[in-house]
């Protein structure tokens, strides 16, 4: 039993397909069903995880592998150590208390079943990142997240801001993943393999590779995108457009934690060198500062909290980056603190929205009052956030800034002083947006600004998680050690080695850290003090500078390019890009001949056939016929003539030069297209009027011979020599394996059936897309001529009718002989096809279009998607009937039975193709008849007077 | 002169009438220029198995037979296009009664040009 992939798809299958369903009603009942769906399946991965737990702090790693897609290294391998384990448990464990917690939220207008399907999918998302092996499959989990958190960032998809950060959020993180992809593959193609058990043996050899610093760039692109690291930091505000319950979930332990993860994941393979710490550490250390201070001055709680978590994300990626092992302890310790402490600041900010209806800290104030539990909570967690004793965050804190002394130097050389300096500084504007927080909302005088709603504790089920991870940040900040096996093995884990003995403890005695941490603390809330005086801070307005504008003008930049470029290049003429498409194609067929050396090259050797009388003439008419159309194409009635007298030379090469299938089928189609033709005609104006100036036809006419000329020059070039084919195989084979002497026939229907299949489905798919153009389109027919004479509407000649009603059986006989000897003889379900067309189009013109379509029971054409159906059903079915003997798909069998009076027969199941293609076609072809005709039908009768 | 030497110029004038058409302002002679190069083009792949006189390729009849393989892809190609044939006609038909004119060189209609102004509404 694979238990890993199983964790992935509980909630992948299970809990999207079950919280879908349970969730399509929007009654209590439902609702609430959805939630316990939900958690049920998260709980139910949760004690998967739990069960393992034994295995990974006795420091086992969990493999289970199954092969996916071997050919490129995709593989489904999963894997469970420390690390992941840790990762997992706080998505599923954060992830229960989120669905308790948004099943108080959501408003009753809200759909639960989209929200919680919508979560699972992200929780399997996250946990199969965090549970690959194989580094391409992460990959998958990886984009999946990017995609299910642009769902979730834009549930109320009917807000403008919504939808924009959601697309802000999908750019940049998919773009990201993007870049990771890159790096990823450059990584596989330096380790010879994409899954984390090999690579993670191969670090040394990587990190020496050429290529090291190519593959560590890019998929450090795609992690601190994900992490939301200068410069791509912008995109995680903007997603505060989300529901609380997803900004408490995605934004706090998981979906900014993935690059974290990544990093981790990665450190023995790429990390420990001088370039990954002065990156990684660099960037995390300015993001650190820079998303605190800006956290100052956010007007709205959740903003504030926003840059806050992109501030502490600052700070574990500092942590990662720097090469010490205690530097990542600290930062795995951070990360625990960090989900317990901000999860459940999330979640009061939520509550606060809930009871307040505003966020903004302007408007808020005075509500410890209102109330006194959930003001409680923030102010623990708000604490543990600033790093005041003895809460966890502080331990961390304390971890971070001793880690910062130490590695000034080594990080930035005589400039190292800096490092602790800005670490300092960082934990100083940390205390004052935590104050800030505090102080604006519950504090700081009554509210400001609540326009009459009264705030009021919320439902016990809202508040219990919250109350749940406060406990936890005192619980792990006063007695520290129980959080120690955890730290120790997910850190072994991630080095790839034991990290040093370490004690987590509250007090160290006094030394530089506490000293800084002290300082840092006094600082910011002078400096909130300060900002505060005289209301100065609420005055503040925001610029609208930044990473947001930068983002938007490029974002419009593109689309104004693009739309420039299109503009530029489509301008609506089908004359522009038919000439392009002929310029084109005739330079790139003369490239090649232009390009060889040597001359030019000339006939070949071939024996060649000397032209007969009767082919000089009939090519004389053709170059008449050219020439006529040349002159008279204005003329469309004519024109249409002449190119009906072009198909009929095409028929007469073809029985000229031993193709008699093709010349039976061009005679058959010629006729059923002139009439198609002229039925489209008559709804079209009669005559082209003179429009194209000298130089256009002068160009047009350069163009036109620069093609045919190429053309006849190429034929001239392969027929003069001789060719070798894999045709001789189908001749010697025809009768033996295929059962019938017309190799033609035998091609079609057996050799290359799968090739037949294909098209007599383009056919009837052409079919269908003339009836989607045209169905229940009317149109009027011009009641005069382009002379001015009015057409009358007469009944349909006698004589037409006497020959229609003696040809259509006659013809349908001849069909059916046609199609029998198709085999053997010229014919087939093609030509069949077309000559049973071309008399039922008789019978259209001998009755009238109303008495043949009611004869046929056409009902203007869409009966006969029926026929289309039947035909190809008929081909389908004989191709499958294959399977049945142990055959391949349309393998046929031919046999010579004896009927009785009817003698031995030839049969071979590629007859009853046959006969699917047969249906098809006359389908097909009526289909296009009748739509056509039935356009005009009605005004046809009313102007029958 | 020689069979191919006519075969081939008249693929060639077949194609260069056909483009000459294609590249007309009107849907209507767009769709026979598409329709005469779907000719030649026909012809042309059949031509690929070379020229063969009084020898179809139907077992038992004469010592040397045509290529078949061309004549069966041909064939088919015939077929379709017709179809396409009629799915373009149709087109055309849907275009002209959806903008109003059976321009296809993206120029407005110009009503006083038009010879045929009572057939074009």
């Amino acid at each position: 039993m694979n238990v890993l992939a199983l964790i992935v798809l509980l909630p992948l299958l299970a809990g999207t397909t079950l919280c879908w369903a349970a969730g399509r009603g929007n009654g209590p009942v439902r609702r609430r069903a959805t939630a316990w769906a939900a958690a049920a399946v998260a709980g139910s991965a949760f004690a998967l995880l739990i069960a393992q737990a034994p295995a990974v702090f006795a420091g086992q790693v969990l493999l289970q592998q199954a092969e996916w897609v071997p050919a490129i290294g995709l593989n489904a391998n999963f894997r469970l150590d420390a690390l992941a384990w840790m990762f997992a448990m706080l998505i599923t464990g954060i992830g229960l208390l989120i669905i308790l917690y948004a099943a108080y939220y959501l408003h009753t207008e809200d759909p639960a079943g989209k929200f919680f399907s919508t979560l699972m999918l992200f929780m399997a998302a996250m946990l199969g990142i965090v549970l690959s092996d194989n580094l391409l499959l992460l990959l998958v989990f990886w984009e999946l997240t990017s995609i299910s958190s642009f769902l979730l960032i834009g549930y109320w998809g009917g807000r403008e801001e919504s939808r924009a950060g959601a697309r802000m959020a999908l750019a940049i993180t998919g773009g990201g993943g993007l870049v990771m992809l890159a790096g990823i593959v450059v990584l596989g193609q330096i380790g010879g393999s994409f899954d984390l058990s090999v690579l993670l043996t191969k670090g040394a050899e990587i990190r020496a590779h050429p290529l090291y610093p190519v593959a560590l760039g890019l998929i450090l692109v795609g992690c601190f995108t994900k992490s939301a690291q200068l410069p791509f930091h912008f995109w995680l505000p903007e997603a505060m457009a989300a529901p609380t319950p997803v900004s408490a979930y995605l934004h706090s332990a998981t979906m900014v934690k993935a690059g974290l993860f990544m990093m981790m994941r990665l450190y023995p393979i790429l990390g420990g060198t001088a370039l990954f710490e002065g990156v990684v550490a660099s960037v995390g250390l300015a993001t650190m500062v820079f998303a605190a201070f800006v956290a100052i001055f956010k007007h709205d709680l959740k903003g504030l909290l926003a840059y806050s978590t992109v501030s502490h994300l600052g700070l574990i990626t500092f942590l990662i980056g720097l090469s010490t092992p205690l530097s990542m302890v600290a930062a795995v310790f951070h990360i625990l603190n960090h989900a317990a402490f901000k999860a459940a600041l999330f979640m009061s900010a939520g509550i606060v929205d809930h009871e307040a209806h505003t966020r903004d800290l302007r408007k808020l104030g005075g509500l410890m009052a209102l109330m006194p539990v959930i003001g409680t909570l923030v102010l623990v967690a708000a604490a543990a956030m600033a790093g005041v004793a003895p809460l966890n965050g502080f331990i961390s804190k304390e971890m971070m800034l001793a880690e910062a002394v130490h590695a000034g130097s080594r990080l930035w050389g005589s400039l190292g002083w800096a490092v602790p300096v800005l670490a300092t500084l960082g934990g100083l504007f940390s205390a004052a947006y935590s104050l800030r927080l505090v102080h604006d909302a519950f504090f700081n005088g009554p509210p400001r600004d609540l326009a009459g709603v009264h705030p009021h504790e919320p439902p016990w089920g809202m508040k219990a998680p919250v109350v749940l991870l406060v406990a936890i940040c005192i619980v792990v900040g006063l007695l520290p050690f129980v959080a120690e096996p955890l730290v120790r093995v997910a850190s072994a884990a991630a080095l790839g080695v034991p990290p040093p003995e370490f004690h987590l403890a509250l007090w160290h005695g006094v030394n530089a850290p506490l000293l800084m941490s002290m300082a840092a603390l006094v600082g910011g809330l002078a400096l909130y003090a300060g900002l505060q005086r005289g209301g100065r801070l609420h005055a503040y307005l925001p610029s609208g500078r930044g990473g947001k504008a930068i983002f938007g003008a490029t974002i419009d930049g593109l689309f104004g390019g693009a739309g420039r470029l299109t503009a530029l290049l489509e301008n609506g003429s089908l004359q522009r890009y038919a000439g392009w498409m002929v310029a084109s194609a005739v330079l790139l067929g003369a490239l090649p001949f232009l390009l060889a050396p040597g001359e030019w090259p000339a006939a070949g050797p071939r024996a060649l056939l000397p032209a007969t009388p009767l082919a000089i003439a009939v090519w004389l008419m053709l170059i008449v016929v050219g020439l006529a159309l040349l002159k008279l194409q204005r003329q469309r009635f004519v024109a249409v003539i002449l190119t009906g007298a072009v198909g009929l030379v095409a028929s007469l090469a073809f029985i000229g030069l031993s193709a008699p299938d093709l010349a039976m089928t061009q005679l058959s189609v010629d006729v059923v297209s002139t009439v198609l033709l002229l039925m489209g005609l008559a709804l079209l104006p009669q005559s082209s009027p003179r429009e194209s100036s000298s130089g256009r036809r002068l160009r047009d006419g350069l163009l036109a011979a620069a093609g045919g000329g190429g053309i006849a020059m190429l034929t001239w070039l392969v027929l003069t020599r001789s060719h070798d084919s894999i045709s001789w195989y189908f001749l010697e084979n025809s009768l033996t394996k295929g059962g019938g002497t017309n190799t033609v026939n035998v091609i079609l229907v057996d050799f290359r059936g799968y090739d037949t299949f294909g098209e007599i489905t383009v056919l009837g798919i052409a079919g269908l897309g003339v009836l989607a153009l045209l169905d229940g389109f009317r149109t009027r027919r011009p009641d005069v001529d382009p002379l001015g004479r009015p057409w009358s509407y007469g009944i349909e000649p006698l004589m037409l009718r006497r020959v229609a009603r003696l040809v259509l059986p006659i013809a349908l006989v001849l069909s059916v002989y046609i199609y029998w000897r198709g085999h053997n003889l010229p014919g087939g379900g093609f030509i069949a096809g077309l000559i049973t067309a071309a008399a039922l189009v008789l019978q259209y013109m001998a009755l009238g279009q109303v008495r043949a379509e009611n004869l046929l029971q056409g009902a203007a054409g869409r009966r006969f998607v029926r026929w289309i159906g039947i035909g190809l059903g008929i081909a389908w079915l004989t191709g499958v009937g294959a399977f049945f003997f142990g055959r391949t798909f349309l393998t046929s069998a031919h046999g010579h039975p004896s009927v009785p009076v009817l003698g031995e027969l030839p049969l071979a199941t590629a007859a009853l193709f046959d006969l699917g293609v047969y249906v098809t076609v006359v389908g097909a072809t009526l289909l296009m008849l009748s739509v056509l005709g039935a356009a005009s039908k009605e005004n046809a009768k009313a102007g029958r007077t | 002169m020689s069979m191919e030497f006519l075969f081939a110029s008249g693929i060639g004038w077949i194609v260069a009438v056909g483009i000459y058409l294609l590249l007309r302002g009107r849907s209507f002679p767009v769709v026979l220029g598409l329709s005469l190069i779907g000719y030649a083009v026909n012809v042309f792949i059949f031509g690929m198995g070379r020229l063969w006189s009084a020898s179809p390729p139907i077992l038992g009849t004469q010592p040397a037979l045509a290529d078949p393989l061309p004549q069966a892809l041909v064939l088919t190609a015939i077929v379709i296009g017709f179809a396409t044939t009629g799915f373009v006609i149709e087109l055309a038909l849907r275009s002209r009664h959806d903008g109003g004119s059976d321009h296809v060189d993206g120029q407005p209609d110009e009503p006083a040009a038009g010879a045929d102004a009572e057939g074009r509404r």
